[in-house]
């Protein structure tokens, strides 16, 4: 990954490709090791064997107490058959369209806007205030977008339906977050609002970087808005496109605490989501072995999906390395 | 561009920043309402005065103090911690560049992926045995790790960039590995450990799953899980809903305004989770 760091104040670019590497003998490493011990220990502790476990305990029937029974595969011949957990994965779908690919999009236009024109026809000052009132949500604890939202969204006196009524759309007013029909569409639209703002900030960074020279050779040539958006912007931020896809899709995968807060997978599982899904199955249910198998499947998908765009990713990087060269 | 093609394209944004910050406002407005005014007027009408016993109420109903306190103490130590441990382990692959470094990398990338759930059950059911089960330091112990993770991989490469001729330049002055990393490595990457120390700060204090299951007594619970309790629950009247959601606001907003630049900025540090 190709990794900006601010220095001073200063974006610097962080590529010393062909800073010399000198060839002077090299120490034995071994003893630089050590510094890895207490990182290593912590990490089998923490991670490494709670992951263990819990793949273990997906090819049990435990309900938390007394000796595990083995099951073998059945939890997931079980799983296969849910039609819960399905759902619970079909909605999560609509999470990746809310907080990655809709935020992605709609972060590229406004990044664009921002630095490209608002901040060269208005000041970067201003550029710099709006970036920041949609990096706000950002910032909030999820429990507490959830409380302000939910009441924002609720039937009887909630902010939203008072709003559609003094603006005379009355026919509009729904129970945004009690309506099946509605309640997946409202949870979305309330992701939309807190993930923007980190596609947006991480391509403004990204922007930074682009020669202004590429935009004005291309105004000179006659290139209007849409057409150098198309033909500079895109190109030259596709690694932060890249990173932030992925990170917004995984990030979607896991969402847990705007549905614990916004609907608790409800009303009738309409909101249900693979991890709020496992939550009640190890907590509510305690079908603990159920509720690993679950997981499991969860962080399988997650980390094909990691390992596959971080590949795409070091691959554009190669392609662009080359044309470089 | 002429002005008249300009402006609207200006306003449009602004209308959009607007809509984002709104929600916050009307949290503000409702927050300062008496529960009459506020089943009168609506959502949507602006306070006539200052009242403030609704915030007064719910600050000692739900002891906001004790969760402040909580909070901050959990997040600081966690960033602090997980600051130490992603600088050591970084030196060593980074600047020590131990044999099998990609490797080791890796793993701490797909240590920092995993979703909490897969571990969840386990840390549970592993703190209830150690005794640490409803302790804050489970809690610290947990995300000073998961967040050390994102920590080394960012700092490893920024490490790896480190110029080996001022630390060759120090170990012939006699310095050993430890007083390289703490004399010369640390204080150089300061920008960089600065930005981490702010965003574990922040992460940990918007975590919700795991506080969520480890923490249930109220005198642990951190300002996230204490909201996120009250609100799943469904026990509070309007007025009570809007002091909950500033207060929740309120720190959120200080960080930003004292942390802004560094979030933003840093934020290109390396994408975040």
């Amino acid at each position: 990954m190709t990794v900006t760091v601010e220095r001073g104040g200063r974006v610097v670019r962080g590529h010393h490709r062909h800073h010399g590497r000198t060839t002077r003998p090299r120490r034995p490493h071994t003893s630089y090791a050590l510094f890895l011990l207490p990182g290593v220990l912590a990490f089998l502790a923490v991670i490494v064997v709670p992951f263990l476990m819990n793949t273990g305990v997906s090819f049990t029937d435990w309900q938390g107490v007394g000796a595990p029974k083995w099951s073998g595969l059945a939890n997931y011949r079980e799983l296969m058959h849910d039609s819960e957990f399905w759902a619970s994965f079909r909605h999560s779908l609509f999470m990746v369209v809310a907080m990655a690919a809709v935020p992605t999009v709609l972060g590229l236009v406004l990044a664009a806007a921002l630095f490209d024109f608002v901040g060269k026809h208005f000041g970067t000052k201003i550029a710099a205030v709006l970036r920041a009132c949609f990096y706000l949500p950002q910032v909030l604890p999820i429990a507490v977008a959830g409380i302000v939202w939910s009441w924002i969204l609720a039937p009887d006196n909630g902010s939203l339906n008072e709003l559609l009524k003094a603006v005379g759309l009355g026919s509009l007013q729904q129970d945004w977050l009690g309506d099946p029909d509605v309640a997946l569409y409202s949870v979305m639209g309330v992701m939309v609002w807190v993930q923007i703002g980190f596609p947006l900030v991480v391509f403004m960074a990204g922007l930074q970087r682009v020669d202004p020279q590429l935009y004005e050779a291309a105004e000179l040539d006659g290139a209007g808005w849409w057409r150098r958006f198309w033909h500079i912007t895109l190109p030259q931020i596709r690694p932060e496109i890249y990173v932030v896809l992925l990170w917004c899709t995984i990030a979607a995968l896991k969402v847990f605490g705007a549905v614990y807060v916004l609907t608790k997978g409800g009303p009738g599982g309409a909101t249900d989501v693979p991890s709020y899904f496992s939550f009640t199955t190890f907590f509510e249910k305690t079908q603990v072995g159920y509720g690993a198998a679950i997981s499991t499947v969860l962080t399988v998908i997650i980390l094909v999906l990691a390992l596959i765009g971080l590949k795409l990713q070091t691959r554009a990087e190669d392609a662009e390395e080359g044309l470089r060269a | 561009m002429t002005a008249v093609r300009r402006y609207p394209v200006l306003v449009a944004l602004i209308i959009a920043a607007l809509f984002m910050v709104l929600p916050f406002g009307i949290v503000a407005i409702n927050a300062v309402k008496s529960p009459a005014e506020y089943s009168s007027n609506g959502p949507l009408s602006l306070p006539h005065g200052l009242y403030l016993d609704g915030l007064k109420d719910f600050w000692q109903r739900v002891d906001y103090g004790q969760k402040l306190v909580n909070s901050i103490l959990i997040s600081g130590s966690v960033a602090i911690g997980a600051a130490v441990l992603s600088v050591l382990n970084a030196y060593a692959i980074g600047i020590g560049r131990i044999k099998g470094r990609t490797w080791v990398l890796a793993f701490f990338v797909l240590a920092n992926m995993l979703p909490q759930e897969a571990l969840v059950y386990p840390i549970y059911y592993l703190s209830k045995q150690a005794g640490l089960y409803d302790t804050r330091l489970s809690v610290i112990i947990v995300f000073t790790v998961v967040q050390a993770a994102f920590g080394t991989y960012l700092l490893s490469s920024v490490l790896g960039r480190f110029p080996r001729e001022i630390i060759e330049a120090a170990r012939i002055d006699g310095a050993n590995k430890w007083q390289v990393l703490w004399r010369i490595v640390v204080p150089v990457s300061r920008p960089t450990i600065g930005v981490l120390l702010v965003f574990f700060f922040i992460w940990t204090w918007n975590e919700f799953l795991l506080p969520l299951v480890m923490l249930i007594s109220n005198d642990n619970q951190t300002v996230s899980v204490a909201l996120g309790v009250l609100q799943g629950q469904r026990l509070m009247d309007a007025t009570m809903t809007n002091a909950a959601a500033l207060l929740g606001v309120l720190p959120a907003i200080v960080f930003f305004l004292v942390f802004q630049r560094t979030l933003t900025r840093g934020i290109a540090v390396g994408a975040v989770k």
